[in-house]
């Protein structure tokens, strides 16, 4: 029953989800591509970009989006896409309202407890591993293609990638241009040779 | 002086649908995610309609911050729940996120009807390299706040390799991470007991 699944996966993504949005895609691609095989691994790339380029906070972007695709993926009607995104988001949502109830006074007292900043010493690190293996799991034969198959497209993703990566990182451009120029320069690039 | 000395002008007085509509603004215009709308909830909520104080505020943002889950979704939790209980929490919440949810239906509607169109896929070609690029912004950015340091750098190697290489949930890695820093607490508890 994919409704049930998607709220046991989107909770379990809210409850573990630390480290802010980006974080929280790889949590959200690991259960989603990985492990539910909901969709490929494209169609995750295409929902990141277009969560990035959208207004609002990417994590409900994404989840909106994941839960809409994954339900229509399965042979529902858009209508069941629907329902399929506001399950998604909501249950997403659930553990931050469960635990804002519980936990935000006793955390707002124990912040600067011992404990409390032990774990997060740890959490801190463990979240840049995170967000590394999500990168590293996007560079595959599916975004980049492969240079046994067509050389030219796989040099030129890494270009792309090259680009991007100076673009967004190196020159501080804002990541939104960044993806609308390599967006436009994919649409002449693919459309004067087509593979 | 006159801008600062905002605790003796009277607050706007609370409703829960101009809560609602204020949060709705803010997630409605803001593209880039929860960093980006600190200033204009700050703005908002404590310059204009002066419902928290400078350091209410400051509180509410960094229990956001260190709960697990969307971070903007966390702070619109959290201010609504201060401001008025769980109703305000609800009307701050949906505020947020519902401009997220009804943009991102409007495209994957919108999308369905162009799978398969050639222009729009040779766009997404061109873009799914540079969002793996995106997705490594965060990790050089995060590495400085984290106090990365020889003594914790293997945290976030091993979480690669759990996560990539063994392909290990990072559901459970975060787990791992929580009861490693428990028990680091408890280690250098013991520790600083014996001395």
């Amino acid at each position: 029953m994919i409704f049930l699944q998607l709220f046991l996966t989107f909770f379990k993504i809210g409850l573990f989800g630390f480290g802010g949005g980006y974080a929280m895609l790889s949590l959200i691609q690991d259960e989603v591509v990985v492990k539910h095989l909901w969709m490929s691994s494209s169609q995750f790339t295409d929902i990141v970009a277009i969560s990035q380029m959208t207004p609002g906070p990417i994590g409900i972007n994404a989840a909106t989006y994941v839960g809409y695709t994954a339900v229509v993926n399965s042979g529902m009607s858009p209508a069941w896409g629907v329902a399929g995104s506001l399950l998604a988001t909501g249950s997403q949502l659930l553990p931050s309202f469960i635990l804002m109830f519980v936990i935000s006074k006793f955390l707002m007292k124990y912040r600067e407890h011992p404990s409390v900043k032990a774990v997060f010493s740890v959490l801190r690190p463990l979240i840049i591993g995170l967000l590394a293996s999500a990168a590293l799991l996007l560079m595959n034969k599916e975004n980049f293609g492969s240079p046994r198959e067509s050389l030219i497209p796989f040099i030129y993703s890494v270009v792309t990638f090259v680009f991007a990566f100076f673009a967004i990182n190196k020159w501080k451009m804002n990541p939104i241009y960044v993806l609308v120029i390599c967006g436009a320069a994919g649409g002449l690039f693919y459309g004067f040779f087509p593979t | 002086m006159l801008t600062d000395s905002h605790e003796d002008i009277a607050p706007v007085p609370f409703s829960y649908w101009k809560a609602f509509v204020t949060f709705f603004k803010i997630g409605f215009f803001t593209i880039g995610g929860g960093a980006v709308m600190i200033p204009i909830i700050e703005r908002d909520v404590v310059d204009r309609l002066h419902w928290l104080t400078r350091e209410e505020f400051l509180d509410l943002m960094v229990v956001s911050q260190s709960a697990p889950g969307v971070f903007a979704a966390n702070f619109a939790i959290a201010i609504g729940y201060k401001l008025a209980g769980k109703k305000g929490s609800l009307a701050c919440a949906l505020g947020t996120v519902l401009p997220s949810i009804l943009i991102i239906l409007a495209i994957a509607l919108f999308f369905q009807q162009f799978r398969g169109n050639r222009v729009v896929e040779n766009v997404f070609r061109g873009i799914r390299p540079a969002v793996a690029a995106l997705i490594m912004g965060p990790i050089f950015k995060l590495s400085k706040s984290a106090g990365i340091t020889w003594k914790t750098v293997w945290i976030p190697i091993v979480a690669v390799l759990l996560i990539s290489l063994l392909g290990i949930s990072p559901v459970w890695v975060i787990a791992a991470g929580i009861a490693g820093g428990i028990c680091r607490y408890f280690v250098e508890k013991k520790k600083g007991g014996a001395e």
